[in-house]
């Protein structure tokens, strides 16, 4: 109801003619996935088909089990089941994340070498060691962190 | 062959009714194991380490290694 009110919208037509360009089999095809189809399925009935349907106008016990799913079939183009399965679409999906995170590492690989300048000097192994040091001496964190975790009396590393 | 009519009223309360007292539950769980996992512990280690410090002699390590601006080490 709401589609055919935009469509007029978009269209400017009256709202008639916008249900009968929805309409029609295999015009769009989401209808292809409409549970309750406007025109049944299958459109040209065989003489088979045809006689099927002037059975199903009497009593539906008489009917066989295999009668019944051919005139659900005349009548709707899946079953519930092959309407609702998944589709496979899920691995394109996971190829094309792991395609572009790996593009992407390689932008970034690139930029490492190629925009980016040289890391501080503070990066120096050198340095870092004068940098523990200090702390160590500024006694950081004694009780249950940086310093903590150092024994001031061997000089080393608590075990 | 009919099937029951479904509940359509109080359905809120019934949710609530259920998770309510689980979420409480809980919750203080949660509360006293940060309690006695995370603040007594550490209430304990500061207990601790304040029990044997010698704020005097810390100083004077620090001063020597030389971290000060207000004192230089001994003997300079």
């Amino acid at each position: 109801m709401l589609a055919t009110r935009a469509l007029s919208l978009v269209g400017k037509r009256a709202i008639s003619t916008s249900i009968c360009l929805r309409g029609g089999h295999g015009v769009a095809k989401v209808d292809d996935y409409n549970p309750l189809p406007d025109v049944q399925f299958v459109t040209e009935l065989s003489a088979v088909q045809k006689s099927l349907k002037e059975k199903e106008k009497g009593s539906w016990a008489t009917l066989s089990n295999e009668e019944k799913i051919a005139l659900y079939r005349i009548s709707f183009k899946q079953s519930f089941a092959e309407m609702n399965e998944g589709t496979k679409e899920w691995k394109s999906v996971i190829a094309g994340m792991f395609f572009f995170i790996g593009m992407t590492g390689l932008v970034v690989l690139w930029q490492r070498k190629f925009v980016y300048g040289p890391v501080p000097p503070t990066f120096e192994s050198e340095w870092k060691e004068k940098e523990v040091q200090r702390m160590l001496d500024m006694r950081i964190n004694p009780v249950e962190g940086f310093s903590a975790k150092w024994d001031y009396e061997n000089k080393e590393w608590k075990k | 062959m009919s099937l029951a009519k479904p509940a359509m009223r109080g359905l809120l309360g019934k949710r609530l009714r259920f998770h309510l007292p689980i979420a409480f539950a809980l919750s203080l769980v949660a509360a006293a194991a940060f309690k006695y996992g995370v603040t007594e512990p550490r209430k304990q280690a500061y207990a601790d380490f304040y029990k044997q410090y010698d704020a005097t002699k810390e100083f004077n390590n620090m001063r020597d290694a030389g971290v000060f601006e207000s004192v230089r080490p001994t003997g300079e």
